[in-house]
């Protein structure tokens, strides 16, 4: 896993409403829980915000100063940017419905 | 060779061997350099490891943490992290602004680093597993960024409550502060009093080498703030309860050295301002450092010789630090005036610093507090208390036997000589009722009233003088308008003469010696007289026989002319007689014969 990991999606017509999601994953290293924790928000947003969103993976070994920046204690957190207002959750988001409830994100029909 | 070999391998031996145990008794120290704590842990905090400050709501572990911090960074040169949960870094900057601290300042000169840590736990959704590593980070980072050698984390406990995953959370400060301890800094954790266990939520079990408590208790009304060393691990403290301040430079705890009875003593002398209470004391006085207690019952004179002992000391230009529970400065000052004696312009020469509160102020504690400041800030060379007696009233008995104890030791380490007055209720044993103090002191001088022949009397006898002769006696004392007289008290079958009873005395004494010698004059003239009148009876006899001689004389010599004349007479008449012959031969033998007669 590389420091930065931008993934950037074409529009989807489908969900031309929602917003633009802007999300930023504080890991550290690569440890298991933090390849758990890119893995499954990968596989949130996919599924329920394919198309507009992005992904920020920050290694906090690499770059202590911006874990301040966003009060980050815990590891993994991802942390919603944008929309605002921000959004956290820490953990390696293995339960999708609090990652939801947490990022409130509504499940896609 | 053999016999070289054992003395070098037995010198090789015995240094190492020494070094080790020297190290191994003493566990390396990180001093905090606040007032009185490192006296209290000897030498300061555990070097390298963490220490638990806990204690409840407003008792002071904020400061103690910033404390920490800033006399490390300014003192010892060692750079520190504070890492607050509660506080933002503004709050705290402004908070410790208060007490002299320039956090901004040493923020700026990279010296100190605070990161306020926040999390809210509303704005945070737990989703699976998770470690505290950005916790980690954050402070290895802040560390790094210095070279901190301190941290202080205040107050770990939010944690608690914003992380919901008690477990997690509990394993990972278990991990951090093993980590903190691995990267050998000395860490000063603060937590909450628990209700039953030290802390609310345990922390006590994962920091284990120091414990400090620190407690804001308030008895009958009066609020004080106490600082206990719960646990040091591998290292001698005092384990009692020491009352601290939050004052105006920080914190101090009181610098307690009571542990030991091992002040040095001086055999200087110093003079008490009233020269007969010098003779008393073997002439010059009492010792330099000694306790002094000056009880007597009301309005027996202890505030005017306390203010000519301050004075005499102030003189010398020695400083006074004189503390008075029931009198304002001023007030003391008009009254001793009165008296002659002249306390403002060594108030304004900075010799003589009053300090005057009431005793209800604040409790015993405290109030040892204020004057352990205020001694440590002034450093007089004598202390007067005036009176103790006051305020002690404000403690139970063994407190404020406590207090005073502290206090003569604290002065006696300085070599302060202290003077306490004590008010003694008329009608008291006076022995009885200063037992519990009068052991303390080195020298106790009682003043006493006698009455009687309608009048009030003022009496001083020195009760005990530790190392020194003493007189016996006892002595009137009389307060004029210029000062303080000690005299002689007459003492007789009858009791102690004082007052008019003892000017009556001596106005007898001095009738008796003026009758005698009136008498004696009285017998000289008498004899005088007599010795004139043997004189002048000598003198009528003396010349009444000169009187009597010369007239013999007188008759003697007629006689003589006489017979010339008859003779003449008859040779006269021989010549004309014409018997020449024969009348020569008896004029001649005439005037012979007439010679002889005479």
């Amino acid at each position: 896993m590389k420091t930065k990991t931008v993934k950037r999606r074409a529009l989807a017509p489908s969900r031309s409403k929602t917003p633009f999601w802007q999300l930023r994953l504080y890991v550290m290293d690569q440890t298991i829980k933090s390849q758990t924790a890119l893995a499954n928000l990968k596989q949130i947003c996919e599924t329920h915000l394919k198309g507009c969103y992005r992904i920020t993976v920050i290694n906090v070994s690499k770059h202590p100063q911006l874990a301040k920046g966003d009060q980050i204690l815990a590891i993994p957190t991802v942390v919603r940017k944008l929309p605002s207002p921000v959004r956290t959750v820490i953990g390696t988001l293995a339960d999708t419905a609090r990652v939801l409830v947490g990022l409130d994100l509504r499940p896609a029909a | 060779m053999k016999l070289i070999l054992p003395k070098s391998n037995g010198t090789a031996k015995s240094n190492p061997t020494a070094k080790l145990s020297s190290t191994s008794t003493r566990l390396p120290k990180c001093p905090t350099g606040i007032q009185g704590l490192d006296e209290i842990t000897d030498g300061g905090l555990p070097r390298g490891r963490p220490t638990l400050v806990c204690g409840g709501a407003g008792c002071g572990k904020t400061l103690l943490g910033a404390e920490f911090l800033v006399r490390g960074a300014t003192q010892f040169d060692e750079p520190g992290v504070l890492i607050a949960f509660e506080e933002t870094e503004k709050e705290l900057k402004a908070n410790v602004s208060s007490l002299g601290f320039d956090l901004d300042g040493l923020v700026r000169r990279k010296k100190i680093v605070v990161d306020y840590v926040h999390i809210e736990r509303s704005e945070v959704q737990e989703s699976g597993e998770y470690d505290l590593e950005g916790l980690f980070v954050r402070v290895g980072h802040a560390i790094d960024s210095i070279g901190a050698k301190r941290i202080v984390l205040d107050t770990m406990e939010v944690l608690f409550a914003s992380l919901p995953n008690e477990a997690i959370l509990r394993s990972e400060l278990r991990r951090l502060f093993r980590w903190l301890k691995d990267k050998g800094v000395t860490a000063l954790i603060t937590a909450e009093r628990g209700r039953e266990a030290l802390t609310r939520h345990g922390l006590e079990e994962y920091v284990s080498d120091c414990v400090i408590l620190l407690d804001h208790r308030v008895n009958d009304q009066i609020a004080t703030r106490h600082l206990r060393v719960v646990k040091y691990r591998g290292a001698l403290h005092g384990t009692n309860e020491f009352p601290f301040l939050i004052g105006d430079d920080g914190i101090s705890v009181l610098p307690i050295t009571s542990l030991a009875l091992n002040h040095k003593v001086s055999s200087e002398r110093i003079a008490t301002g009233i020269p007969r209470l010098d003779s008393m004391l073997g002439g010059r006085g009492f010792f330099r450092g000694s306790s002094i207690l000056l009880t007597g019952t009301p309005g027996t004179g202890k505030t005017i010789i306390s203010s000519n002992f301050a004075q005499a000391a102030a003189k010398r230009g020695e400083k006074v630090l004189y503390f008075s529970f029931e009198e304002s400065p001023d007030q003391i000052m008009r009254n001793m005036h009165s008296i002659g004696l002249r306390l403002e312009p060594l108030v304004k020469k900075g010799l003589l610093r009053f300090h005057s509160a009431r005793p209800s102020l604040y409790g015993l504690e405290m109030h040892l507090a204020t004057m352990f400041k205020e001694i440590a800030t002034f450093k007089p060379s004598v202390v007067i208390i005036d009176p103790i007696t006051s305020l002690l009233d404000t403690g139970t008995d063994s407190e404020g036997k406590g207090m005073v104890t502290r206090l003569i030791d604290y002065l006696k380490a300085g070599q302060i000589t202290s003077l306490f007055t004590s008010l003694t209720q008329g009608g008291h044993a006076l022995q009885q009722s200063e037992a519990a103090m009068s052991s303390l002191m080195d020298a106790w001088v009682l003043l006493q009233d006698y009455e009687g022949n309608g009048e009030r009397n003022r009496v001083l006898y020195v009760l005990k003088a530790r190392g020194m002769a003493h007189s016996n006696q006892i002595r009137e004392f009389l307060i004029s308008n210029h000062g303080i007289d000690l005299v002689d008290a007459y003492i007789g079958a009858s009791g102690v003469l004082t007052g008019s009873a003892r000017v009556a005395q001596g106005s007898l004494e001095k009738a008796a010696v003026l009758s005698g010698q009136q008498e004696a004059a009285r017998l000289k003239r008498e004899v005088e007289r007599k010795r004139a009148a043997i004189e002048r009876q000598i003198n009528g006899l003396r010349s009444d026989y000169e009187s009597e001689s010369l007239e013999l004389r007188r008759i003697a010599e007629q006689v003589g002319s006489s017979t010339l004349m008859l003779n003449t007479e008859r040779t006269a008449s021989g010549i004309l007689r014409q018997a020449d012959a024969k009348v020569t031969v008896d004029l001649r033998n005439n005037g012979r014969s007439g010679r002889k007669h005479q």
